[in-house]
């Protein structure tokens, strides 16, 4: 299920001091997730030169938490698509995105991944989210590391912000 | 969710048909295979007994495009190609197209691309040696040359306003010409860069494991070498000393004082010095370029291909015209085709240009050296073990989207 | 002894068989029928050292009888010499011979000619296909294939799923 927020309706609601304990583990939760996550650099082209680059130094995405990749879907939890998708990988990619476990988040790096680039033909898939459900658009061909570390900071708040049910469905 | 099957998109020529193998499937989404391709591999132990490459992941349809789109706009198509030295897919491109419509280009952008094309070569061959060291396990050797990588890529933002995928070249000649202090900053790239690469000779070159990791693995034999195409670096590293820029030379290449280094054995250690000096050879032959470098015209006073100064273009019709025809139509190129042969860093990288007249191509060609590549790499995997794949394929060089196209 | 090619000696060498030989942009190209083929090019490889077969691909004249030009790039490592062979087939039947035979780096590249424009290398025997994947209808290259007709091979998403 999707870490998304959703409004707390009244027939849910508990006591207040069972609303404050949840707000309080989403925190906590949200900030332990946002700040480990383990990216799947689903690398295919281009933008490849650019996620090597933001990865080491000056540009750094350790200091996000979002350093080590890890090349298993098990093992991580942000799958990140870089470079342009053909419909020859998109089952390779709806694969690899079935296998991650929950919760998971998508990051369409690059033009071509958000939208096809300019390779709107026969071979190339107009967007991953034709396949899969994407998080955080990165635009760009390709993007500047700035541009990706701020993506990740914007994708960091999102995470900071969600509902993160850990023990039951809703707390 | 889809309840569906997912389909193969390939069709391996292989089972598991022999006693005693294993068939394992590695790629098209690992890290060693640079994310596109896919090698079905039948082991005995860990023993690679047959192969089966896969590639066409990241065709993109490159040809297909090329039939709807102007000559100059193609550029940005062309830069995709090897996008690790994106300028030399630009100029090998653009050169292709003024021998067709019959151009002679000025000096000052002839030695100006001379020196952009080695520039670029030296930051693909950084690429190379940084991701297939990384896959190793040297990752302090990686973090260095990405960095020394990361000031060239500033530095070619600040001329071309791109780090990666430049569209610098025009029909013609060059976007815009150099900005003030560029070559003062290359200066310092080029001494910066002496240190860090001097870290990466003090970490590699003797270095035990990586010599018994490299060494008489993945061993091409001249012969094969040749008879399956191979050029650039993967030739000259099984001792073949063939360079387009030394045996038929194109640009300012006839000029300039270089040698070409060359291997003994085939293996991936040779690939990785002759690599090194070819970078080595490369800033030579930039620093005699700084200094031979022309004041004169950038591009060529053709208005067939090259855009009006924009001042001219708001007071003057003729003008006006011309810019529009040249956007909207772009330049007529007259009825024939043509095939030209760069040095790219991966090797003979040819555009086979076939022209109808008119603004667009009637077909475009790319003749890529990591296609060739891959229909011999069969050779130097089997008969090795499962873990020198990992340094025989990084040491290929083998760029998805030139490919695939 | 390996000669260096020159149009002269190739039409001297080669007679009737070498078709038309001229020179285009200081490249050497012979235009000949495809039954000529696999008796030129080992000649080309044996007597002239055009020993790296760097490219085959193919054009596809549209409106014109035979439609597809074949063309083949040689090289010589020796000479430092180019040549370019063309070859009309026609829609009905388009089928060449291949070169597999001769030179290693045939395999990949008439699979890709074979997937883009439906050319039939005749003799190499593995001509699945390598860029596009299976179950891909059709030849994308040739003039009659609309260039964004996909054929996806996951179903696309639909609104919130």
């Amino acid at each position: 299920m999707d870490p998304k927020t959703f409004p707390i309706r009244a027939a849910n609601a508990r006591t207040p001091a069972f609303e404050y304990f949840s707000t309080k583990k989403d925190e906590l939760v949200g900030w332990a997730r946002k700040f480990s996550l383990f990216p799947y650099p689903f690398v295919t082209a281009c933008c490849a030169m650019e996620f090597m680059a933001v990865s080491s130094s000056p540009y750094d995405t350790d200091r996000f938490g979002a350093a080590l990749p890890r090349f298993s879907p098990r093992q991580s939890d942000l799958l990140m698509v870089v470079g342009t998708v053909t419909h020859k990988q998109a089952p390779v990619l709806l694969r690899v995105y079935e296998q991650m476990c929950e919760p998971k988040w998508v990051m369409a790096f690059g033009a071509c991944a958000t939208s096809g680039g300019f390779y709107q033909n026969y071979a190339a898939v107009a967007g991953i989210d034709k396949i899969i459900p994407v998080d955080i658009y990165v635009p760009g061909c390709p993007p500047r590391p700035e541009t990706v570390i701020d993506a990740i900071m914007k994708l960091q708040d999102r995470i900071a912000r969600s509902h993160h049910p850990i023990i039951t469905g809703t707390f | 969710m889809p309840e569906f099957e997912l389909p193969n998109p390939v069709r391996p020529a292989f089972g598991a048909e022999r006693d005693g193998e294993v068939v394992v499937n590695i790629g098209p989404s690992h890290p060693a295979t640079h994310g596109t391709i896919q090698v079905i591999t039948a082991l005995d132990g860990e023993n690679v007994r047959r192969v089966d490459v896969h590639c066409g992941y990241l065709h993109r349809g490159f040809e297909k495009e090329c039939e709807d789109h102007t000559w100059a706009n193609l550029i940005p198509y062309v830069d995709r190609l090897n996008y690790c030295s994106g300028l030399i897919n630009n100029f090998a491109y653009c050169e292709a197209v003024e021998t067709l419509m019959g151009i002679e280009i000025t000096p000052r952008c002839k030695y100006l691309r001379t020196l952009l094309s080695e520039y670029s070569r030296i930051a693909d061959h950084l690429t190379c040696i940084a991701a297939s060291l990384m896959e190793l396990g040297a990752m302090t050797a990686f973090l260095y040359l990405v960095m020394i990588r990361d000031y060239v890529y500033e530095h070619l933002a600040a001329l071309t306003g791109a780090r990666v995928t430049y569209t610098y070249g025009r029909i013609g000649g060059l976007a815009r010409d150099l900005p003030d202090g560029w070559l003062t900053r290359l200066d310092e790239i080029l001494v910066q860069y002496e240190d860090f690469i001097g870290r990466i000779h003090g970490l590699m070159d003797r270095n035990r494991i990586f010599i018994d990791r490299m060494r008489n693995v993945g061993v091409i034999t001249p012969q094969d070498a040749i008879s399956y195409g191979f050029t650039g670096p993967m030739l000259r590293s099984a001792g073949v000393p063939r360079d387009l820029r030394k045996d038929a030379p194109y640009l300012a290449y006839a000029e300039l004082d270089f040698e070409v280094p060359i291997g003994i054995n085939g293996d991936n250690y040779d690939r990785y010095y002759v690599r090194m000096r070819e970078m080595d050879e490369s800033i030579r032959m930039i620093r005699q370029l700084m200094d031979r470098l022309p004041e004169g015209p950038l591009n060529v006073d053709d208005r067939r291909c090259v855009l009006p100064e924009k001042p001219l273009v708001y007071s003057e019709i003729e003008s006006l015209i011309n810019h529009f025809k040249l956007i909207m139509e772009g330049p007529q190129v007259p009825a024939g085709e043509v095939y030209t042969a760069h040095e790219a860093p991966n090797g003979e990288l040819g555009f086979y240009l076939v022209s109808t007249g008119g603004g667009t191509p009637y077909k475009m060609h790319v003749r890529s050296p990591s296609f060739v590549h891959m229909g011999g790499v069969h050779r130097m995997l089997e008969g090795y073990q499962l873990a020198d794949f990992i340094p025989t394929f990084g040491s290929i060089n083998m760029i998805g989207g030139e490919c695939d196209r | 002894m390996i000669a260096p090619p020159t149009v002269e000696l190739l039409r001297e060498r080669l007679g009737a068989s070498a078709g038309e030989v001229s020179l285009s942009h200081g490249m050497l190209v012979l235009t000949l029928p495809s039954v000529e083929l696999i008796g030129v090019v080992s000649r080309l490889k044996t007597e002239f050292g055009f020993d790296m077969f760097l490219d085959v691909t193919a054009v596809d004249w549209a409106g014109q009888a035979p439609r597809f030009e074949v063309v083949w790039h040689f090289y010589s490592t020796s000479h430092f010499a180019r040549a370019r062979i063309k070859t009309r087939v026609p829609e009905a039947d388009p089928v060449v011979d291949s070169l597999t035979s001769l030179y290693g780096s045939a395999h990949f590249m008439e699979r890709e000619c074979h997937e883009m424009y439906g050319i039939v290398f005749h003799g190499n025997n593995d001509l699945r296909p390598i860029l596009l994947y299976e179950g891909f209808v059709g030849h994308p290259l040739r003039k009659d294939y609309p260039k964004t007709q996909e054929q996806p091979l996951v179903p696309y998403r639909t609104e919130g799923a």
